[in-house]
């Protein structure tokens, strides 16, 4: 937190601040223009019937079509409303197993004292670069012999490493973030007769409440943007997530597709933005310093 | 994915990857803590175990085979290094796709981090909007990973979409530059760069540590804005340019979802977007030939770690750590 609330250097600029700040301001205006263009360009389309999407290519509709949202909706013969139940079931089971088994790892990195415990943390920092591509394959075989695959409940092969910390990243964020609880507050405990678990329950589980935001929210976003594993692993309509349904979509190649599709797609990333309103400064300085302070 | 935060680097001297810099685990070893470090530990090992490490194993062993999901394991057939040798002999497609793979890395990766770093320097100043800029910077790196997002991309740079509108007003005839093969890559690009928002927030973290005495100092010794940069900001930043680019190139070799959206999980047009993984997706799950995608695979995987070695080799050349460690 101390670096992200120091006020930046100003350098060797600020006598000429004033006459800098024109030409400043209107090159970041227009990076915030192309920045956004797309994501407008989005909502606008969604909005449009289908012969304006062919000769309209303009930002906003000239009449409203709110239709292409319930068109949309009810565009397959499983509704939307589903895929988006599916997807948030995953994404919010994925923020419990994330949370609960990386702080438990995290605990024991960063403060227990065990054999091999330099081993596994190398390890565990070597899995951070692991790309999830390479273990896809194996992965699926796996889990489709232990019929998990299209089974009774088909979101296990999804969830199942999450509740096994196989996300590195974020116990290696929570290690970081413990490292920064003064350890007299261990000892205080210990003193008063608290063991590992002891500790855990009452001094690092309540001062670890950032890191667990941090991961929660992360978790969520990335969890509902996830593609690839949910495209492996679900394969029936009705189980299908939010992203894996967007894609039936493309296949319809028809004109009057893309308006009820732009519209799905808006709604689908309502959750994210929504995520990003509430809690723009934790993710933004959430990754250099409140759940990373040394 | 996970990797597109990341922890951070540009807090130096702290950086050391030991759970315990300060107690390291050869003291005694407290009673009854070592069985409740496992305790703890256990739903890791356990996910190490089954999730990382057995499904490795399994793999290297399937790229020796001729598996298929349809076969019964007892008719399953070692193969030796036939599927290897296929790979690099006899198969213009995982060429081909490594080619899309590299070309993509290698244009994408340093012009997201320019736009970075181009940004981030725009914003390395106290005033006020700084942090909404910085937000609506950071929303598409939040957003593009998404397949809404690769849909809107497609179309936007299809015959209709708002990129030839744009070109129209300049007086330039468009093409739907996605179904062109010389084309459809560059525009996933765009998409890549257009993220760069999570990058430009580990260099403005990287800035606002750079001592505003050295740029004093520069200025003293008659160092305009531009010597500044190149003498000053560069090395300071050196730590997190490195960070950032491992982490892209790592992240750019991966890229899946706006490929598989573009082509409808095809690679096309003509196999211009075929990325690695969306070629192994095929030959996994499409052509369910997963004995030789597990091969590919772990080519992937061993390219992956070659190149990480080759940039943590060559970092010490230009890689400055002001406080004096040498990594």
């Amino acid at each position: 937190m101390a670096t992200s609330t120091m006020p930046p250097p100003v350098a060797a600029g600020r006598r000429r601040a004033h006459s800098r700040s024109w030409p400043r301001l209107i090159v970041l205006l227009a990076i915030v223009a192309v920045v956004l263009y797309p994501l407008i360009w989005m909502i606008g389309t969604s909005f449009k019937s289908p012969q304006e999407i062919v000769n309209n290519i303009g930002l906003l509709p000239r009449t409203f079509t709110p239709g292409n949202y319930t068109d949309g909706w009810g565009n397959f013969d499983v509704s939307f409303a589903r895929f988006f139940a599916n997807s948030a079931m995953v994404s919010l089971l994925t923020v419990v197993g994330n949370g609960v088994s990386c702080l438990l790892a995290a605990y024991a990195f960063a403060r227990l004292r065990f054999r091999l415990r330099g081993l596994w943390f190398a390890v565990m920092i070597g899995t951070l670069l692991l790309p999830g591509h390479v273990l896809i394959v194996p992965q699926y075989i796996l889990f489709r012999t232990l019929g998990l695959v299209g089974g009774e409940w088909p979101y296990l092969p999804l969830l199942i490493p999450q509740f096994l910390a196989t996300e590195a990243f974020f116990v290696f964020l929570m290690v970081q973030f413990m490292r920064g609880i003064p350890r007299e507050l261990d000892e205080a405990a210990r003193i008063d007769g608290a063991n590992a678990f002891g500790i855990f329950r009452h001094v690092i589980l309540p001062l670890s409440r950032p890191a667990l935001v941090t991961t929660a929210i992360f978790s969520f976003i990335w969890t509902w943007n996830d593609f690839f594993r949910q495209l492996v692993f679900l394969s029936n309509l009705s189980d299908y997530t939010v992203p894996v349904a967007l894609t039936l979509f493309i296949d319809s190649t028809s004109q009057s597709a893309v308006g009820p599709m732009f519209a799905m797609a808006v709604l689908s990333l309502l959750p994210v933005f929504v995520f990003f309103v509430a809690f723009q400064r934790m993710l933004v300085e959430g990754i250099n310093t409140s759940g990373l302070k040394g | 994915m996970a990797l597109t935060t990341a922890p951070d680097p540009t807090r130096r001297g702290t950086g050391s990857v030991r759970p315990d810099a300060t107690r390291r685990g050869t003291g005694r070893i407290r009673h009854g803590e070592g069985l409740a470090g496992y305790v703890f530990l256990s739903p890791w090992l356990i996910g190490l175990m089954g999730i990382t490490a057995i499904p490795m194993l399994l793999s290297l062993y399937l790229s020796f085979t001729n598996y298929d999901i349809l076969t019964p394991w007892s008719e399953v057939e070692w193969v030796g290094l036939a599927n290897y040798e296929r790979m690099f002999t006899n198969d213009p497609s995982w060429w081909h796709s490594v080619g899309v793979t590299l070309r993509f890395a290698l244009i994408a990766v340093p012009l997201k981090l320019a736009a970075a770093l181009g940004v981030a320097l725009l914003l390395n100043r106290a005033w006020r909007g700084v942090g909404l800029f910085r937000g609506l910077f950071y929303l598409p790196s939040l957003l593009g990973g998404s397949v809404a997002l690769a849909i809107v991309w497609v179309n936007m740079f299809n015959r209709e979409g708002a990129f030839n509108s744009f070109l129209s007003l300049v007086g330039i005839q468009g093409k739907p530059w996605v179904n062109d093969p010389d084309w459809a890559l560059e525009t996933l690009m765009v998409l890549a760069i257009w993220q760069f928002g999570a990058p430009m927030v580990i260099f403005l973290a990287g800035l606002k540590q750079v001592p505003t005495e050295l740029y004093e100092a520069a200025a003293v010794d008659g160092a305009g804005r531009f010597r500044q940069f190149v003498n000053v900001t560069l090395p300071m930043l050196s730590p997190v340019i490195f960070f950032n680019l491992v982490l892209e190139t790592i992240n750019g070799f991966q890229g899946f979802t706006a490929a598989f959206v573009l082509s409808n999980g095809t690679g096309g047009p003509v196999d211009s977007t075929l990325m690695y993984t969306l070629n192994l997706y095929i030959t996994g799950f499409t052509d369910l030939e997963m004995g030789y995608a597990s091969a590919m695979a772990w080519v992937f995987l061993i390219a992956i770690a070659l190149i990480t070695v080759v940039f943590f080799s060559t970092g010490r050349f230009w890689v400055h750590y002001s406080d004096g460690e040498e990594h």
